[in-house]
């Protein structure tokens, strides 16, 4: 469950103020499959970015699972990001000189646990996102789609409750795009809650959720019945 | 995350970026191998040296004309001018000490050796058959003022000049010409080489009086004393001094050095030398560290991106700093163990082209030179290390 209220983010370019967020107000419940539209300069990625904790908010609250989360330590919030929220970039993010079972396995070495336990979850993992054949494979050696598939392996190797997608399919064709899709949105049929930020209206559409900002505020917030 | 895993993937980027670590453990490497070498050179010749002087004895008394506290350094050595002389009766008068085992007075001058037409300067000991034993010379054939021949013009030739002088036969009992003198070849030194400031192979060895003559002086340049034990040394000192005040109308004109003294002044002036090369070659480490500095705020620029990512996957910015901490110390680490390694063998290489210099690099400098270069990588590290934990992880993804 997220939880924001009165969340307002100002940013400093020059010798001018500019409110990147003015006063969001926002519920999204666990499994929601939501999209975030706006125009470039609305607000949407700020608003992922407070939402995923890589940055917070001058003002307002933020409650995650009911725990007030802008109040964490630096390291409380990582380990929140690591055990609750799974990142998915346009630009994938990989680390260029590991291979894809490598860059999967990165959260696991984070979260400090055993190589063994580590070798037969990414096993699993590359099995489930159909990766198998690219495991030994670095970032250069795949497809646009290959790899985005492989970033979002590593967003669910934890099993997050969340997913923060930022214009996943962005950087990819149509046709390696609708399979990513098809991917997050089968990751969302299994409970995930899906928060995907896009300018794409077809893939904003696809969600149960619309939220349309400008300027820094939501202009819209509609919802439709579940598919 | 665990050390383990922070050692590996700190070792993981370091094998991914081949050129550029080698380049550092490399200007590392240099650094402590010049340590170790520098350091096994000075070393090498603070042994030399002082080998070469417990060769000619412990046991030695040096008496010297002059007072080296009045006058700031021994002067009658250099000038051939002291207040007062060293005469052969004060050598006699020594001897008389219960402690002195033997004695030899000693002259040293230049003149021209001629013999079977061939001439050529060389260096002239004057002294006693007493010098023989006193500096550890042995003779390669042949005898010096053996009894009954006290006061013969005999003359014991270096092995150098024998060689030179009389390339074929017996030189024993051959006529050579030194100065204006006529002396009998009583024997040849063995080959020793430098000792003592001179090449023992290349000089040649007459009675102290002939000496004397020849030079046309009565004072002499030293009187080596042997004492029985090295217990007493400084008593024998004492009574040396006490003599030699006696008979020089009671003042105190000469300078009583032990061999001991002039091996711990030479121990000391080398033991610094040895240190202060080692710091000259630590210098380049200190550089190597600015170079590993340079390079690690170079790769948190390149690597933004990178830093961003591993936080957004819940890395804490403790992580970050760890994983760039350990890519410092494992170039510096490699770097000195390859340094220690270069520095070996470049000593071996020294040993095998000087033989008879003891380049054995000291352990102290071996542990020093890789404990430099691994806190020289640690510390150039932690300004790298603290922006890489501290970048914005929003900032930090979005930099290309």
């Amino acid at each position: 469950m997220i939880y924001l209220s009165g969340i307002m983010r100002v940013f400093q370019m020059g010798d001018q103020m500019v409110h990147a967020l003015n006063g969001i107000n926002i519920e999204i419940a666990s499994g929601e499959y939501v999209s975030i539209m706006g125009p470039s300069g609305s607000g949407k990625s700020t608003l992922l970015n407070i939402i995923g904790l890589l940055d917070n908010p001058d003002s307002g609250q933020y409650e995650l699972d009911g725990s007030n989360v802008t109040a964490l330590s630096e390291v409380e919030q990582a380990h929140v990001r690591r055990k609750k929220i799974g990142f998915v970039f346009q630009s994938f993010h990989l680390v260029p000189r590991l291979t894809a079972a490598e860059n999967i396995e990165l959260p696991l070495i984070l979260e400090g646990i055993e190589p063994a336990r580590r070798k037969l979850l990414v096993e699993e993992t590359l099995l489930k996102f159909d990766l198998q054949d690219r495991s030994q494979h670095r970032p250069a050696e795949m497809s646009g789609g290959q790899r985005q598939r492989t970033a979002i392996a590593r967003a669910m190797i934890l099993q997050p409750p969340t997913i923060l997608a930022d214009e996943p399919t962005g950087n990819i064709d149509h046709r390696n795009g609708a399979e990513v899709i098809a991917l997050l949105e089968k990751l969302h049929q299994s409970g995930t809650t899906l928060i995907i930020v896009t300018h794409d209206r077809e893939l904003g559409a696809r969600a149960n959720r619309h939220i349309a900002m400008r300027d820094g505020e939501v202009v819209s917030d509609d919802k439709k019945a579940s598919r | 995350m665990k050390l383990r895993d922070t050692l590996f993937l700190s070792l993981k980027t370091i094998v991914s970026y081949k050129t550029r670590s080698l380049l550092i453990v490399l200007a590392m490497a240099l650094g402590v191998a010049a340590v170790v070498v520098l350091t096994a050179l000075g070393d090498g010749a603070r042994r030399y040296v002082t080998n070469k002087f417990s060769s000619i004895g412990t046991n030695l008394i040096v008496v010297i004309p002059g007072r080296a506290e009045t006058v700031g350094s021994f002067p009658g050595a250099a000038l051939g001018q002291t207040p007062r002389d060293l005469t052969l009766e004060d050598a006699e008068a020594l001897d008389r000490l219960p402690q002195v085992r033997r004695y030899a007075p000693l002259n040293i001058g230049v003149a021209e050796l001629a013999a079977a037409s061939r001439l050529r300067e060389v260096t002239v000991l004057g002294s006693t058959a007493e010098i023989l034993p006193v500096r550890h010379i042995e003779l390669a054939q042949g005898s010096f003022l053996d009894r009954g021949t006290a006061h013969g013009a005999q003359i014991l030739l270096g092995w150098k000049l024998a060689r030179e002088f009389f390339s074929q036969g017996n030189v024993i009992g051959k006529r050579v010409r030194l100065g204006d003198r006529r002396f009998l070849v009583s024997g040849v030194l063995k080959p020793q080489g430098e000792s003592m400031g001179y090449n023992t192979d290349e000089i040649v060895i007459i009675p102290i009086d002939h000496a004397q003559e020849l030079f046309n002086t009565s004072s002499l340049f030293r009187i080596l004393v042997e004492v029985r034990s090295r217990g007493e040394l400084t008593s024998t000192k004492e009574e040396i001094r006490k003599i030699l005040r006696k008979r020089h109308d009671n003042e105190d004109d000469i300078t009583v050095i032990t061999q001991d003294a002039v091996l711990a002044t030479f121990d000391r002036i080398l033991r610094a030398l040895t240190l202060g090369v080692a710091g000259i070659a630590a210098i380049s480490l200190a550089v190597a560290g600015i170079l590993v500095m340079n390079v690690m705020l170079v790769s948190v620029s390149q690597r933004t991106s990178e830093i961003g990512l591993l936080k957004a996957i819940g890395a804490p910015s403790a992580n970050i700093h760890h994983l760039f901490l350990a890519e410092a110390l494992w170039l510096s680490f490699s770097g000195g163990v390859l340094g220690f390694a270069l520095g070996q063998f470049g000593s071996l290489l020294l040993r095998f082209a000087y033989p008879q210099l003891p380049a054995w690099p000291p352990t102290w400098a071996s542990l020093a030179g890789i404990t430099i270069a691994f806190v020289t990588g640690l510390l150039a590290s932690l300004l790298p290390a603290a922006r890489a934990a501290r970048l914005n992880p929003v900032q930090a993804l979005n930099t290309k």
